[in-house]
């Protein structure tokens, strides 16, 4: 019992990233006491990992994904909607599945005891948001567009524009926390959490696209956000199996 | 929707604010209810590499059922009952000092990778400010000594990666504690 198989590799974060960035990432100032040192240790994809989370069934309150309308009036700012697909790495879109934001306000301000930005809370937005996909995957949120906020990394450093994503896919390796960011942003090239993505065509993949068509007239902004799914890769490179 | 939008997102830090969206009237905040007679509470500190608490951390557990079933379409083996109500995720935030905490049952045992059965064991991953993308560790229980020391997985480890994974008794329920770097440093996975 348990003398077939093979013994675990251990391999370099750097080998197996996929599209991900590294946990080292030295501009990053948060990352350099939390970067694991050692290799990690590629595991196997047992029942464990090629099964995840469902909440296709949770009872959601009818405004969880509306953050404009979670409080007695209105919140400051540019009314936006976000939507988009959640889809598998083999394209599949994944139906009810929870889909999580969270954001500062239109300020730049998160209600949040740790965020001492002198920008002004607003009484009408908490910046908290929730829905499930339906069958075709998509999502839809309507919200403010967050403000640009600094932050203490380095010297004048500031934040783009961001909503974070919070979603489940069909096995624990697609869990992912992603920031969705906005078409054009002027603090792109400055942001080392945006540029820990190596490959710049996988940076532009966190980028929301601005659509017309999605545009609501006398009322909203649209922007869509499709989310694939599969970014790690965790088959080292010097293993030759599939591609 | 052409090729190239099939290619993955990639991650992202969930950054100091999670606890606004992650941690307000969560999804698994407990995993059993606290009056299940098989209840066991886990707690641990997540601690970074000087030792210090990590306060704005998330943890998260994913779980079969005491009977070692996954609550997911993936683990078709029906002759093993599911449990109404038994989703198998926990989520506990850092807030209290670096502290989190789980109410939980021990999973049954699930086969591995040659199909021999795991030693039971709950799949831990980490989000804080400062981690690109989650961390991926595994838990496994101290009083399975049997089961441990035949798993297709813990039995590959070192001794002292295999001391990071196993949780010890304490105050009548498991401490675990995951060290992000340095000394102790819990062995993390790549999946």
């Amino acid at each position: 019992m348990g003398l077939k198989h093979s013994s675990l590799s251990r391999v370099r974060d750097e080998d197996v990233l996929g599209v991900d960035p590294p946990y080292d990432h030295h501009e990053y100032v948060g990352t350099r006491l939390r970067h694991p040192k050692q290799p990690l240790v590629l595991l196997p994809h047992t029942l464990s990992e090629r099964t995840a989370p469902v909440y296709g069934d949770l009872a959601l309150g009818e405004l969880d994904n509306d953050l404009t309308r979670q409080h007695a009036d209105e919140p400051l700012g540019e009314r936006i909607s976000v939507s988009g697909r959640l889809l598998g790495s083999d394209g599949r879109p994944i139906p009810g599945q929870l889909v999580e934001i969270w954001q500062a306000n239109a300020a730049g301000r998160y209600r949040h005891a740790v965020d001492t930005h002198p920008a002004p809370l607003d009484p009408n937005f908490t910046g908290a948001g929730r829905c499930l996909t339906d069958e075709k995957g998509e999502y839809r949120f309507v919200t403010v567009k967050p403000g640009a906020y600094p932050w203490k990394n380095h010297e004048n450093a500031w934040r783009p524009a961001h909503i974070h994503f919070s979603v489940f896919g069909r096995a624990i390796p697609d869990r992912l926390v992603t920031q969705m960011y906005f078409p054009g942003d002027p603090l792109f090239p400055f942001d080392p959490i945006f540029n820990s993505v190596r490959d710049e065509q996988a940076r532009e993949r966190m980028i929301s696209s601005f659509e017309l068509d999605l545009t609501q007239a006398e009322w909203s902004l649209g922007f869509r956000f499709d989310i694939v799914l599969g970014g790690r890769s965790a088959t080292p490179l010097e293993e030759p199996h599939h591609d | 929707m052409t090729d190239s939008d099939l290619l993955p997102v990639p991650s992202q830090t969930s950054g100091p604010f999670l606890s606004i969206g992650l941690l307000r009237d969560h999804v698994g905040a407990s995993v059993v209810s606290e009056d299940d007679p098989r209840a066991i509470r886990v707690r641990g500190r997540l601690l970074d590499g000087n030792g210090d608490p990590v306060p704005d951390g998330l943890v998260e557990i994913w779980q079969a059922n005491a009977a070692g079933r996954y609550a997911h379409a993936e683990d078709t083996r029906a002759d093993i009952p599911l449990e109404d109500g038994f989703r198998g995720f926990g989520r506990s935030g850092t807030v209290d000092d670096g502290w989190f905490e789980f109410v939980t049952v021990k999973p049954g045992r699930v086969p591995g990778p040659d199909e021999e059965l795991q030693a039971p064991h709950l799949v831990v991953l980490v989000f804080a400010r400062g981690l690109l993308k989650q961390l991926v560790t595994r838990l496994y229980f101290p009083d399975e000594s049997e089961a441990n020391a035949t798993d297709p997985i813990l039995s590959e480890l070192d001794e002292a990666e295999r001391a990071t994974l196993i949780a010890r008794a304490e105050d009548g329920g498991l401490r675990f504690d995951i060290r992000l770097q340095g000394e102790g440093e819990t062995t993390f996975f790549a999946v």
